[in-house]
């Protein structure tokens, strides 16, 4: 066999494996591709070999063919073959295959789910590591959701080579599968303070918003790094990590405005762009002209058209931004936009042209200036256009005919423009620029009509009606649709004209009225943002959807229903007729009112093609020297004259000032420093026209938001509790036998949070009618809250009549979603008792989720909690033994889940037979309040740890304004403390994990650790928050005492009769008594309230003679003997802690003092 | 998160190409080519960082390269990676090579680009940089090694045997293209048999 094995390797290695492929190809140089087909076909065979080995080393050889730009995708199940091997090699040959051709879309992938898994739980960690190291590379979201949790389990490995492998690919198994972000981030955050210095996953985390790493920029030293800056790399950091400053501090960047503008000379590419986008964010009113300038000068030297594109677009974008913001002279920004057409070659020219529409439309007082300019511009047009190499820039000529023509009431000499447009030359334009020129040229018409009107010799207007008619022709024959049919119509209306101009009729008002009309511009996010009217339901169906009805009909019950939709879809049709009719008739009306709103003119016509450029020969005039279009004012004149006019200016504030210092005296210091922003007053008044926005336009923030951010997927709130339905897939066929505890409790839940559900809604329906009813009679609440416990008892027939029978019949499953039915109950009770306190409520609605609500808060292991006690439950349910004692447990259970359950709680508790009502009880006692906020508080013990208590604090806010950034923190004393995280040190505040709107309350819980249980405590603490209104936001502070009972230590524990007895019998206890006088409430009342507020348990009552136990967090027994004779109660106790038990007494005497 | 790790020479013949995000085969070869031709007209004495090409992402990714003798290493990421970082990244992966293969040069990422890969995966992980640490890098890629031998054992022999002969030449070839008589005999062994 062995020999075999050593034969079959000795064939093999004459096989060429991937350093002869390499070889060969190299020795092939001339044939290439005929060597590499003849390879693979070479591939084809080994891979239909059984010996695995052959095939390894046949996808090994593709691997590298691949690389070469081969597609080896038909190979894809082989690589899937050689992945499964059991050997190591292979399996690595198999998985780098993989990872460099598998992707979303190769088919055989999901083969792979089940070799994955397995090589994932490999003994062999390097198994799991090349595994996890393939899977990165081809993770689909099918993989994702199906491993998620395999490779939840790998992050506590207990090698960190797996543990770091598999932190990083979680964050790709977000991006594929992000419903596994929010359950799996618990364990990731335990995992980010993983000792081993090798998770290097904080980076990546990062991006999932996960940790808010503060970057602190050192920006002294970095900007020491920039000016001595003679290694490049130091160069382009410095200028990233200064644009990332800018966001925050603008003020200290823009002072280095030279150094910035240095780096432009740079020779390096890179640097030079980082510098441009930093000018872009640097610019104030003060210096854009000044920057501007400089880039133009660099526009002129740029070599190479991609650079000299960035800084046009750079030089538009810096004027431009945030509504011209910065611009304080249109005249200068126009001059530099006509300037920017000289350039050659530029891709840009829609870019200046829409600048200048833009500009000419919103500000209004350059609007003659800007004509003028443009007029110019199509006087030279054919210096732009003459060399086909700048067609891109002839889209300004678009712009220019637009602007000439729609205020061509600004024109010095409409003539000599309108002969500009007609000219000849034209007609070698784009189509769409032609059109523009076409019907701008009716415009102009219009206005020289209009100017020469009333002249008795109307021959200028006759020659322009001569010259339109002369040149169109030219047009019509153009084989661009639009231009054609543009001049046809309008050479016909001048024919037309003509004819009237001859028998001297006056035209002009007509031929005016033809383009009358303001523009006004409109928001491009205008539409979006219209309000929806109130009462139209967008995704409501006009007219029902015919399927609907189909499907309808085939329901029995159509039979029955039949008439009546009919008649309600007649009414809803004329309702919709009339509604709509006089919907239109206001909006019509609302229209004609609106000045702002556009009516439908032709001037409103905006035709803006892509710059479809077509490639007409032209005649040419090449130009080598720059362009220098005649009478243009240079936009440096502006510079000059700007600087002039600001300095003229100061010179009079001076004056100013100084007069009024003369009159005020020495108040202020000289003004030498820099003027500030304000100072600069624009060159003329300029208005810029806002753009529209509909009425009532809704402010939205997400506008800016990036759809296709790979990232928004991981958008996820992780502070919310985890659903059931958002637990990670678990399979589920495994055998029964490896079924750890936590999928038993998956599987098991499912159920009880769809009964969760339906009773939290059954309860809102209760709340509504309980508000209707509040002010109703006191009787009938009390019927209702009868009536509720009956239903109580109909649903539970085993826990309320005490029949051994039903007790016995109660199988352990049924038991438990019965259970839950009884929490949904009582929780319809207690809303009926307590109701009035919202802070009570509050309780209720939160402890309704009660198991999930909290997974950031401290108290992390209190769900864990109350599942094991009812886990505990289950099995002395099994015993069947004790009933009442497993009654008492069922209530300490709910008592955990539901704060203040009292009131039922202590109905049920052993007094149920009795029908007298318990009035509402509260465990929560008032901790402080001021007139923003309300805090009531709670302390419970916990059973599996025993130097630990829980304190529930609610928090309510009673002001009108937003509370957040609450911080609790509290004097921590030699025996109690706080439990803050880890990290944090002993005086640090914890954070509340929530903030509350106005009336909102809420409840965050902390945990307390404590040594000594024997006293009571007080430890002193203050809650600081910010009350944040719509005006203003101010930091408030409120000092409470947290009064550590020692009955908070105790917790609730059922002890079956027997043992209590036992335990008396000890004689380990030591005795003290009590006396109440004066008590008069019933003696059920009375036990109650022991049970409820002191957290015992009734053992046994017998007439007005009850025994009570409980126990303290550290294993203490307390037993009570309670008699009751004429409103006298006395209460003989035991327990093995003597001081304890006098504190504890001292405080059931407390309570029952107050009452 | 980086986009892509290339390796190629100075005329751009690919010698290592790993892409952490799906492309057709196609597509691939143009990116190296359009990225060969952006990096290779860059002064030496310019910095190392420029913007990626247009078909792997534009100007939100950036290229981060390394010229060593006759090979470029072009890292392209996208803006959530550290300029520095990378470039650093860079050299610890040739300083590792250079461990790996003692005195790596063209010819060793010619013939060995598999473990090359295999290098890689212990410092990069679906784009994510794992480890940056040369020793421990090292000691996994080492431990892997010695598995595939223990692996081979009796059976790979041989095969070692063989491709030790093949690989004797390795060293004496030339570094230029045209290959001496000596190479054109090694693929004539597999005709022994």
């Amino acid at each position: 066999m062995a020999l075999k094995i050593v034969k079959g390797s000795i064939d093999r290695m004459f096989d060429k494996n991937l350093q002869d492929l390499v070889r060969g190809i190299r020795n092939h140089k001339e044939d290439e591709a005929k060597y590499i087909s003849t390879c693979i076909d070479e591939i084809k065979q080994e891979l239909k070999q059984d010996n695995i080995a052959v095939k390894a080393n046949a996808v090994c050889k593709l691997t590298y063919l691949q690389m070469l730009g081969y597609d080896v995708s038909w190979a894809a199940f082989n690589i899937v073959e050689v992945m499964s091997s059991s050997k190591f090699t292979y399996k690595r040959i198999g998985y780098l295959a993989a990872s460099q051709c598998f992707h979303e879309g190769t088919d055989v992938i999901m083969l792979t789910t089940n070799q994955i898994r397995k090589d994932l739980s490999s003994p062999n960690q390097y198994d799991t590591g090349v595994a996890l190291t393939g899977l990165s590379c081809f993770v689909t979201p099918d993989l994702a959701r199906d491993l998620a949790n395999d490779i939840m389990t790998l992050m506590s490995h207990t090698k960190p080579y797996i543990r770091k492998k598999a932190v990083l690919i979680m964050y790709k198994v977000f991006l594929k599968y992000p419903e596994s972000l929010r359950p799996a981030f618990p364990r990731l955050k335990e995992k980010l303070e993983d000792p081993d210095p090798g998770t290097d996953a904080e980076s990546h985390l990062h991006k999932c918003n996960i940790a808010k790493v503060s970057k602190q920029r050192d920006y002294a030293s970095m900007q020491e790094s920039l000016r001595r800056c003679d290694f490049f790399a130091v160069k382009y950091l410095g200028l990233l990590a200064m644009s990332k400053i800018l966001k925050t501090h603008p003020k200290s960047v823009q002072s280095h405005k030279d150094l910035i503008l240095q780096c432009l000379d740079d020779k390096d590419e890179s640097i030079r762009l980082r510098a441009l986008d930093l000018l872009y964010g640097m610019v104030s009113k003060k210096n854009l002209m000044e920057i501007v300038k400089k880039l133009m000068l660099h526009v002129d030297k740029a070599e190479g058209t991609t650079y000299r594109d960035e800084l046009l677009t750079k030089i538009i974008d810096i004027c431009s931004q945030s509504n011209f913001q910065y611009i304080t002279n249109f005249e200068w920004y126009i001059s530099i936009l006509v300037e920017l057409t000289r350039l050659e070659g530029t891709r840009h020219g829609h870019l200046i042209a829409s600048q200048m529409l833009d500009v000419a439309i919103r500000v209004k007082a350059i609007r003659g200036f800007a004509v003028a300019q443009m007029a110019t511009l199509l006087d030279n047009a054919h210096l732009l256009t003459g060399n086909t190499q700048r067609n891109g820039i002839c889209e300004v000529l678009y712009a220019a005919a637009w602007i000439c023509g729609e205020f061509s009431e600004h024109l010095e000499d409409p003539m000599q423009t309108l002969e500009a447009m007609l000219r000849p030359k034209v007609a070698t334009l784009p189509g769409h620029i032609q059109a523009v020129y076409v019907q701008n040229a009716a415009k102009l018409f219009a206005t020289v009509l209009q100017k020469h009107e009333g002249e008795t010799e109307s021959q200028a207007a006759q020659e322009t009606s001569q010259l339109l008619i002369d040149r169109l022709p030219l047009f019509v024959q153009s084989a661009n649709l639009e231009v054609q049919e543009r001049a046809s119509c309008i050479l016909q209306l001048v024919k037309y004209i003509q004819k009237l101009q001859q028998k001297n009729v006056e035209v002009a008002e007509e031929v005016t009225a033809l383009f009358a009309g303001e523009l006004n511009p409109v928001a491009p996010k205008a539409q979006k943002k219209v309000p929806i009217p109130e009462g139209l339901d967008l995704d409501a169906w006009i007219n029902e959807p015919p399927s609907e009805s189909e499907s309808e009909d085939e329901k029995p019950k159509a039979v029955f229903a039949k008439e009546e939709p009919k008649h309600s879809r007649s009414r809803h049709t004329e309702v919709d007729e009339k509604e709509l009719a006089r919907r239109r008739e206001v909006r019509k009306q609302e229209q004609a009112n609106n000045p702002f709103y556009i009516k439908a003119s032709p001037s409103s016509q905006k035709v803006y093609d892509a710059p479809g450029v077509e490639h007409i020969p032209v005649v040419q005039i090449d130009l080598s020297v720059p362009l220098k279009v005649p009478g243009m004012p240079m936009s440096d004149q502006y510079l000059k004259l700007e600087e002039e006019r600001r300095q003229k200016e100061k010179a009079e504030r001076k004056k100013e000032k100084k007069k009024k210092r003369e009159k005020r005296g020495k108040e202020r210091k000289a003004d030498s420093g820099p003027e500030s922003e304000e100072d600069i007053a624009p060159a003329h008044q300029v208005d810029i026209v806002t753009e529209e926005m509909p009425e009532n336009a809704l402010p939205s923030d997400d506008d800016d938001k990036d759809p296709n951010d790979p990232h928004k997927a991981l958008d996820i709130d992780l502070d919310k509790p985890l659903a059931d339905s958002e637990k990670l897939p678990v399979r589920t066929h495994r055998p029964e036998l490896l079924k750890s505890p936590a999928e038993d409790r998956d599987s098991e839940s499912v159920p009880q949070e769809t009964k969760k559900k339906s009773g939290k809604e059954k309860k809102e329906k209760k709340k509504d009618k309980e508000k209707d009813r509040k002010r109703s009679k006191e009787e009938k609440k009390k019927k209702k809250k009868h009536k509720v416990e009956e239903e109580l008892l109909e649903s539970q027939p085993e826990e309320a009549v005490q029949s051994e029978e039903t007790k016995e019949a109660a199988a352990p499953p049924t038991s438990t979603s019965a259970e839950q039915e009884v929490c949904v109950l009582m929780c319809v009770c207690l809303q009926e008792v307590t109701a009035p306190s919202s802070a009570a409520a509050a309780v209720d609605t939160s402890s309704a989720t009660a198991p999930e609500s909290e997974p950031d808060e401290p108290k992390d292991t209190e769900p864990e909690d109350t599942k094991s006690s009812k886990h505990k439950k289950k099995k002395q349910k099994k015993e069947k033994e004790e009933k009442e004692k497993k009654k008492k447990k069922r209530h300490h259970h709910h008592h955990q889940h539901h704060g203040d359950a009292g009131g039922e709680d202590s109905v049920q508790n052993g007094t149920v037979e009795e029908e007298e009502p318990l009035p509402p009880m509260s465990n929560y006692s008032l901790l402080a309040e001021n007139s923003y906020i309300k805090m009531v508080y709670d302390i419970q013990g916990n059973h599996q740890d025993e130097s630990k208590v829980v304190v529930s604090v609610i928090f309510e806010n009673k002001s009108d304004s937003f509370l957040k950034s609450m911080e609790f923190n509290v004097l921590d004393s030699l025996n109690s403390k706080l439990q803050r995280p880890e990290g944090a040190g002993a005086h640090d505040s914890l954070t509340v994990p929530f903030q509350l709107p106005p009336g909102v309350s809420n409840e965050a819980r902390f945990v307390f650790s404590v040594q000594s249980i024997v006293m009571p405590q007080k430890l002193k603490g203050t809650l600081t928050f910010i009350v944040k209104s719509d005006e203003s936001s101010t930091h408030e502070k409120l000092d409470f005492k947290l009064h550590f009972t020692c009955t908070s230590y105790l917790i609730t524990t059922p002890c079956y009769s027997d043992a209590y007895a036992k335990l008396l019998e000890s004689g380990d206890l030591k005795g003290s008594s009590l006396r109440l006088e004066g008590i008069n409430m019933p003696f059920h009342h009375l036990l109650a309230r022991i049970c409820f507020h002191h957290h015992f348990s009734v053992v046994e009552r017998i007439d007005s003679c009850a025994s009570m136990y409980s126990r303290s967090i550290q294993g203490h027994h307390v037993c009570l003997l309670v008699k009751t004779s004429d409103q006298t109660v006395s209460i003989d106790a035991k327990c093995d802690e003597p001081s304890l038990l006098g504190n504890v007494l001292d405080e059931i005497k407390q309570t029952f003092s107050k009452c | 998160m980086i986009k892509a790790i290339l390796i190629f020479n100075n005329h751009g013949k690919p010698r290592l190409s790993k892409f952490y995000e799906h492309y057709t085969e196609d597509t691939e070869q143009q990116i190296i080519r359009e990225t060969f031709h952006l990096v290779s007209k860059r002064d030496e004495n310019i910095c190392n960082f420029l913007e990626g090409g247009l078909l792997i992402g534009g100007s939100d990714n950036k290229l981060i390269y390394r010229h060593y003798a006759t090979l470029y290493f072009v890292f392209c990421v996208d803006s959530s990676e550290s300029e520095l970082g990378i470039l650093d990244l860079i050299q610890v992966l040739v300083e590792t090579l250079d461990k790996c293969f003692e005195n790596v040069c063209e010819l060793d990422l010619i013939f060995h680009v598999d473990k090359v890969h295999n290098i890689l995966a212990e410092m990069v992980m679906g784009g994510m940089v794992l480890e940056t640490n040369m020793s421990e890098i090292i000691t996994q890629v080492e431990a892997q090694g010695k598995m595939e031998k223990s692996e081979a054992g009796i059976t790979g022999a041989p095969a070692r045997a063989v491709s030790a002969v093949k690989n004797m030449n390795l060293p004496e070839m030339p570094k230029n293209i045209n290959i001496g008589d000596i190479s054109i005999k090694v693929p004539n062994l597999p005709s022994f048999k």
